[in-house]
């Protein structure tokens, strides 16, 4: 199948999800539809998830979202917690100063049936 | 007009807004306001952590703006009290000693009042866990709305700004209300 890429923008996040099981979000994600902005992602998750690879790790490096893209994130989580036949993680990146984003990763992290590893970095 | 416009911005320096603005609010129109909104407080002396929470917050609020000013029908776009456009709004970013505000003001239907009321005063009555349980329990239940909205916005504002929201209506005619919203956010 083929990766999904897009480039980012001041409103987007770049993604890279490749069928290697190598998925990245990074950037900022606050667009006033992020519904129009996720489908892709998820649909490319519905293909990936009939024959992924053994393992898949999402690394999500966001500098802001916004409550739109919360829900939107948290459906990306869904589509890959119900993924069979691959070993998943997630690495939430957060900024060394920014409790809300570490709050944010550990809100998913409660409510999602998947690994995640919090990972402290000086920048985004 | 001259006395009027001089009056307008000695209420802005004495206020120290950084960023006014009143009209219709588009997409188009956020994307400029964030973009200013970022270089103006990247030349300011305050730590990034605070940079960070006000941009974060002010995405909210505006974009609430955006989201909310949608649900007019476009019948009688104008009112007739004020003979202005109820899609505008108005919005301003100041910044204090020791916080930023940020106010939002817009058009609304009376019937919503009530909701918005007892909305953020069920948030205002909120300690920070509850707040933050709040927020997971309507992130996991809740859907999300066409519009983009998923009943999150006031809530994110509130647990991001650390303060209880600040808001008050003024009546303007039987079809409409005026909404203002102002949120703290102290400096860190």
């Amino acid at each position: 199948m083929e990766d999904l890429k897009h480039e980012g923008s001041a409103k987007t996040p770049v993604v890279e999800f490749s069928s290697n099981g190598e998925l990245f979000l990074k950037g900022r994600s606050i667009p006033e539809n992020s519904i129009e902005f996720y489908k892709p992602l998820i649909e490319w998750l519905e293909s990936y998830s009939e024959s992924p690879n053994s393992t898949t790790v999402l690394s999500v490096q966001l500098e802001y979202f916004n409550t739109s893209s919360s829900k939107c994130i948290l459906d990306v989580f869904k589509k890959l917690e119900s993924i069979s036949g691959s070993e998943i993680t997630v690495k939430w990146h957060y900024e060394e100063d920014d409790e809300d984003m570490l709050e944010a990763g550990e809100d998913y992290e409660a409510i999602i049936d998947l690994p995640f590893e919090m990972i402290e970095v000086e920048e985004i | 007009m001259a006395t009027k416009t001089f009056d307008l911005y000695n209420l802005m320096e004495r206020g120290n807004v950084l960023l006014a603005f009143k009209g219709t609010v588009t997409s188009d129109l956020l994307s400029s306001v964030f973009q200013i909104m970022e270089s103006k407080m990247e030349d300011l002396n305050d730590s990034p952590a605070t940079k960070k929470k006000v941009f974060n917050v002010l995405v909210e609020c505006l974009q609430n703006l955006y989201h909310h000013i949608d649900d007019f029908d476009n019948e009688n776009p104008i009112l007739e009290t004020t003979r202005g456009d109820k899609k505008s709004a108005i919005f301003s970013i100041s910044r204090h000693e020791d916080h930023y505000n940020i106010v939002t003001g817009n058009f609304i239907y009376p019937k919503n009042v009530d909701e918005i009321t007892s909305k953020i005063t069920h948030i205002n009555s909120l300690d920070r866990d509850q707040l933050k349980a709040y927020y997971k329990e309507i992130l996991g239940n809740g859907k999300l709305s066409e519009k983009g909205g998923g009943g999150l916005g006031l809530i994110d504002i509130a647990k991001k700004s650390r303060n209880k929201l600040g808001y008050s209506f003024k009546e303007i005619d039987k079809d409409y209300s005026f909404f203002t919203l102002i949120v703290k956010i102290l400096k860190k």
